[in-house]
């Protein structure tokens, strides 16, 4: 399959019905495409860890994706465990259960808050630069230029940055994890009077192997979906400037939506 | 051989090749000229598939590229050069290395013959100097230069330049016109040369195609293209090959769009 592409059709659509129908092959070769383009690029994973050039390509995507994005995530991750702990600790001191608080903080953010944080912090920080960095290369030629050369783009471009968020999101999401229930801890200590010591051993107690490997699984999923529809929608990038922001914007909307459906598929099948 | 047969590519709604046909002979140097916005470059990209025709063929060695399986496209891309119009260089790697980007990736040479041919081709574009710099380091004409060593860089045997000359000095842009001859005569590389400078094509090119307006306006040998009694060959024979001196300030000054421009002028005013 050849990435660079021309418009679908090449004249006016010949009324409404036409047009509608336009929209929905479109819809459905971009489907195809991004989900072509994000298989290919798992499938060369091991090329990426083991071949050489690839694999400074891969830690150069590793290093971008995890350093991008780590200030993002620390002030995110921290503030929501704050925001949760406060309001779950103000549910819990109704009924006098504070020393629960560690335990539910760490659940829903093992569970869900910390992947989903996560994953919008990424498609915002990492997938939008994705996209666009790509997108600049589409509509400058140099993804053809790539192809004439017969340098596979999905290999050499695609596949290192989406596998390197597949594999920074969990650890991101881990860390995310572990500030939030930080922060946490830290609300309950000044403002609802939880011993902090007591509050991770809560939190500690409660948290089994099962919600922590769901957990990482979502953030790796998550990551596959933002580094799958970031390059998709840059590879897309239609002429011009405009182009680029057009596939930059789509990129995190498409990502944020998919992230919510597919988060919510996953607790559904897990629990 | 390339060979374009009634080509019409449609294009946002609008024909922008509307009925191509002209043939770029085997180890032979073939010009495409015209004016800006005619579909050079779109005529250009068809030849290498990445664009493909609303009707009509594009042959390339007897393979239909249009209608090329993947095999048969990537088979006509390996051994096809392409310099882009706005050299399409990848800006993370230095001048060196999207040179020799193409023989890295799928070639199995050792270092050493790689390196010798990324110096030899830099140094055909005499580039050496800037080897190491990254293309946002460098000029636009340096950027096009070094688009077309990693153009020349594989042994190809057809190559494809989107105006290899623009933005350069009149001096560098007669080194590259004569590299494009050398190539072409030294290992019979069939060349197809988009330009605007139709002096040089008359000069180093077997065959002139001029397009206007999606059409081919005009095609012979330079001696037929010159002698041509087609308007539109005049118009831009006469706009290039205009005489230094009175005559040609006489030119600039009745050219009918720079009257119009300063009547609009005057009238807003
Ligand atoms: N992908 C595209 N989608 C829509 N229109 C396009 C596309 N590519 C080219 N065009 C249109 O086709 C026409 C011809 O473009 P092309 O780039 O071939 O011109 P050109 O002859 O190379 O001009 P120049 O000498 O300025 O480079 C232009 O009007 C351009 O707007
Ligand atoms: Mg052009």
């Amino acid at each position: 399959m050849t990435l660079t592409r021309e418009p679908m059709f090449d004249d006016e659509p010949r009324g409404r019905l036409d047009s509608i129908g336009r929209r929905a092959a479109a819809f459905a070769a971009g489907v195809g495409r991004c989900a072509s383009v994000t298989a290919r690029s798992l499938a060369s994973m091991p090329a990426c860890a083991l071949s050489g050039r690839r694999r400074r390509a891969f830690a150069q995507q590793l290093y971008a994706t995890g350093v991008k994005s780590l200030p993002v995530i620390t002030v995110v991750g921290f503030f929501t465990g704050m925001i949760l702990g406060l309001q779950v600790g103000l549910a819990l001191a109704r009924f006098n259960q504070e020393n629960l608080l560690g335990a539910a903080v760490m659940i829903t953010l093992m569970r869900e808050m910390a992947p989903f944080v996560t994953g919008l912090c990424l498609s915002a920080c990492v997938g939008s630069a994705m996209a666009a960095e790509l997108g600049t290369m589409t509509v400058n030629d140099e993804i053809a230029a790539l192809e004439i050369m017969s340098v596979p783009p999905v290999k050499y471009l695609a596949a290192p940055r989406i596998c390197s968020l597949a594999v920074m999101a969990p650890l991101l999401s881990f860390y995310a994890c572990v500030l939030g229930v930080v922060g946490g801890g830290f609300v309950g200590a000044m403002q609802l009077n939880v011993d902090f010591r007591q509050y991770i051993s809560s939190a500690i107690a409660m948290a089994e192997v099962k919600d922590l490997a769901v957990g990482l699984l979502k953030a790796a999923l998550f990551g596959v979906i933002i580094g799958g529809v970031s390059c998709h929608q840059g590879f897309s990038a239609e002429l011009g400037a405009l182009g680029v922001g057009r596939a930059v914007q789509k990129s995190v909307i498409v990502s944020f939506l998919l992230i919510l459906v597919a988060g919510y598929m996953v607790t559904r099948l897990a629990y | 051989m390339i060979r374009f047969d009634n080509v019409v590519k449609k294009l946002g709604g609008r024909a922008v090749l509307d009925g191509v046909t002209f043939s770029a002979p085997r180890g032979g140097v073939t010009a495409i000229v015209g004016p800006s916005g005619t579909g050079k470059s779109v005529t250009l990209k068809h030849i290498v598939g990445l664009l493909t025709p609303t009707s009509g063929t594009v042959e390339v060695d007897g393979v239909d590229v249009g209608a090329a399986s993947g095999a048969e496209l990537a088979a006509v891309r390996a051994r096809t050069g392409y310099l882009f119009q706005g050299g399409a260089l990848l800006g993370w790697l230095t001048v060196a290395e999207n040179v020799e980007l193409p023989l890295r990736e799928c070639t199995r040479l050792g270092d050493g013959e790689i390196s010798g041919r990324v110096e030899a081709a830099l140094a055909a574009v005499e580039l050496s100097d800037a080897a190491d710099k990254f293309p946002a380091e460098i000029s636009g004409g340096m950027v096009k230069r070094a688009g077309l060593a990693r153009a020349i860089v594989r042994k190809s045997d057809i190559i494809l330049y989107d105006e290899p000359t623009s933005g350069l000095d009149p001096v560098t842009a007669l080194t590259i016109n004569a590299l494009v001859k050398r190539l072409n005569s030294r290992f019979g590389i069939t060349s197809v040369v988009v330009t605007h400078d139709l002096q040089q094509a008359l000069l180093f090119a077997d065959r002139i195609v001029m397009l206007k307006g999606g059409k081919v306006a005009a095609q012979g040998t330079p001696l037929e293209f010159i002698s041509s009694e087609s308007r539109d060959v005049k118009d831009f024979l006469e706009a290039q090959l205009v005489a230094p001196g009175p005559e040609g300030l006489a030119a600039i000054k009745n050219s009918a769009a720079a009257a119009r421009f300063e009547a609009e002028r005057n009238r807003n005013t």
